[in-house]
């Protein structure tokens, strides 16, 4: 299983090969369509990362001492972004997904979804994967 | 002239295209094509140009200095004050209150009611609002205990008129109708809508900002009590906009913010207010705006908007047309011949916001989303639409970018 790093530079190779925007997001459309789906009793509230364009839930489970998690979103576009995420993060020790860095993120040409009038922008979806793993973090440390 | 008249004839497209630098420039590698018309407009030279001069030539502050520059400053103020009422058919000048745009000016009146209204007096507002027509309603209401009650929209996204005339009662003290619904286009009857209310002697507040860059609201003819407008989405800059109010109404309401500009006398004890329009627009205002707000006034009855108006709606019917083609879009509002030249759809399966981020990857600019108007969306049962809006510097050479675009994002989501 490699770590967040490598997994981060396959993905910036995969990008690099597309010189084409629309052949990105063309690439990023086929990743949202093998998002691991989240079960509908997690698409709850308290899952949803709220913003006005489209509608995106993100539940992370411990599977042994690593996290996984699953997604959905309404949007295909925003699918493809969450699926990159999840294959950075998922399948993950909680202390490594808090301490990760999201360079990747700007190496790929997504920074335009950082900013703050993108709905369900980056930035909110790795704040709450990163919350899920500091949540599980601490109960580790307390059993 | 014969019967079938091209755009092109009815407006020298490509000189008035010259007059806007930003529509030459890229986007994404792409030639822009912009059609988030109904957001903000862009800015011709001309009204760029006057920015600049003012802070090469004028700037100075107003109403106040004894010297030269202050004089000239206040003087192109002034002037810009008398275009815009000129332009709507006030009859004072000073029934014109210069603002920050149309929420400023809504806030404004909303303020003022806060002291009128009894617990049992009755608001009206139509289903298609902008939020920002909303909300100071919904704080009034809560300020005063006014009870706030909403006009009902048909399917066609046109106001239910039976239902209206229903909710008016002797209670009812004011109404607020957008003239044009900025998410569907529609053109309310704001005519009836006000004799209507006039019967009750309920007032009406009109909020024109997505009106007045297509047609010219006169205020007398129509007897309109309030009207309210912002000078970016007609070619002027952001940040200035305008309340009419009739002149009786405006001496009725109370200052909404203190400051300079807008006192008589000052003492601890007391202040007399300014008369108007002085008394709402305290501090300094946005001057060269005010001055840019006349420039593009200029600019657009240069045109004319009759012409506008035509051309427009010759580019809605042509965009109308291609659209319906593709299949499974589906056109939210009434008919082309109801409404402005904005053009709301859905693609069948396709989430708004997935066709906008595509379109923008071509250079063409579209808003998605609620547009501040969730209402709406709820009554469609839809989380928000793509909305392409015109403008007169459009061209039909754009609309067939738009649709070449729209059909490959089409096929990449599908």
């Amino acid at each position: 299983m490699s770590n967040i790093q490598e997994r981060q530079k396959e993905i910036v190779e995969e990008f690099s090969i597309f010189e084409d925007w629309m052949d990105r997001y063309e690439y990023m459309i086929d990743l949202g369509k093998s998002l691991p789906l989240i079960q509908d009793q997690y698409k709850t509230d308290e899952n949803i990362i709220k913003g006005c364009q489209s509608r995106v839930w993100v539940y992370g489970a411990m599977d042994n001492d690593k996290l996984d998690f699953t997604a959905d979103s309404d949007a295909i576009i925003t699918k493809g972004i969450i699926a990159i995420l999840i294959r950075v993060f998922s399948g993950q020790k909680p202390e490594d997904i808090i301490g990760a860095n999201t360079d990747f993120i700007d190496e790929i040409g997504l920074k335009e979804h950082l900013s703050p009038n993108r709905a369900n922008g980056l930035v909110s979806m790795v704040k709450q994967m990163k919350m899920y793993a500091i949540a599980y973090n601490s109960q580790q440390n307390k059993a | 002239m014969n019967m079938t008249n091209t755009s092109e004839q009815l407006l020298d497209i490509d000189s008035i295209r010259k007059d806007f630098p930003i529509l030459h420039r890229e986007i994404n590698g792409k030639p822009l094509v912009y059609f988030d018309n109904a957001a903000t407009s862009q800015t011709p030279r001309q009204v760029i140009d006057c920015i600049v001069d003012y802070y090469e030539n004028k700037n100075a502050n107003i109403h106040r200095g004894v010297h030269s520059l202050s004089q000239i400053a206040t003087d192109a103020y002034e002037s810009a004050r008398e275009k815009v009422r000129a332009h709507f058919n006030a009859k004072h000048n000073y029934e014109i209150i210069l603002t920050s745009g149309t929420t400023h000016s809504i806030n404004l009146v909303a303020n003022g009611y806060a002291s009128i209204l009894k617990p049992e007096d009755e608001i009206l507002v139509s289903a298609m609002e902008h939020h920002s027509n909303i909300v100071p309603w919904q704080m009034l209401c809560k300020k005063t205990g006014s009870k706030l009650r909403v006009i009902p929209m048909s399917e066609k996204g046109e106001l239910v008129m039976e239902a209206y005339k229903d909710l008016l009662n002797e209670h009812t003290k004011l109404v607020f109708v957008n003239h044009v619904s900025n998410a569907l286009g529609t053109i309310n009857p704001i005519k009836e809508i006000i004799d209507l209310a006039h019967e009750v002697d309920a007032k009406v507040l009109i909020d024109g900002a997505q009106a007045a860059s297509h047609l010219i609201a006169d205020v007398q003819a129509l007897d309109i009590d309030y009207y309210t407008v912002s000078a970016h989405k007609i070619c002027g800059p952001t940040g200035v906009g305008m309340l009419y109010g009739k002149e009786e109404l405006l001496n009725m309401l109370s200052p909404y913010q203190g400051g300079g500009e807008m006192i008589d006398q000052v003492t601890f004890e007391e202040t007399t207010y300014a008369g108007l329009p002085h008394k709402f627009e305290a501090g300094t205002p946005n001057i060269s705006g005010g001055i840019a707000f006349g420039a593009a006034l200029d600019y657009m009855n240069a045109i004319g908007f009759e012409v506008i108006a035509a051309y427009e709606m010759q580019l809605l019917v042509y965009a109308t047309e291609e659209i319906e083609k593709i299949e499974g879009v589906r056109i939210y509002g009434t008919t082309p011949e109801n409404k402005t030249a904005v053009l709301s759809f859905n693609i069948e399966g396709l989430h708004p916001y997935d066709i906008g981020t595509l379109l923008d990857k071509m250079g063409i600019a579209v808003r998605t989303g609620h547009h501040c108007a969730q209402p709406i969306m709820d009554f469609y049962k839809i989380p928000g639409t793509v909305r392409a809006s015109f403008m007169f510097y459009n061209s039909k050479a754009e609309i067939d970018s738009f649709i070449i675009a729209l059909k490959k994002a089409k096929s990449m989501l599908s």
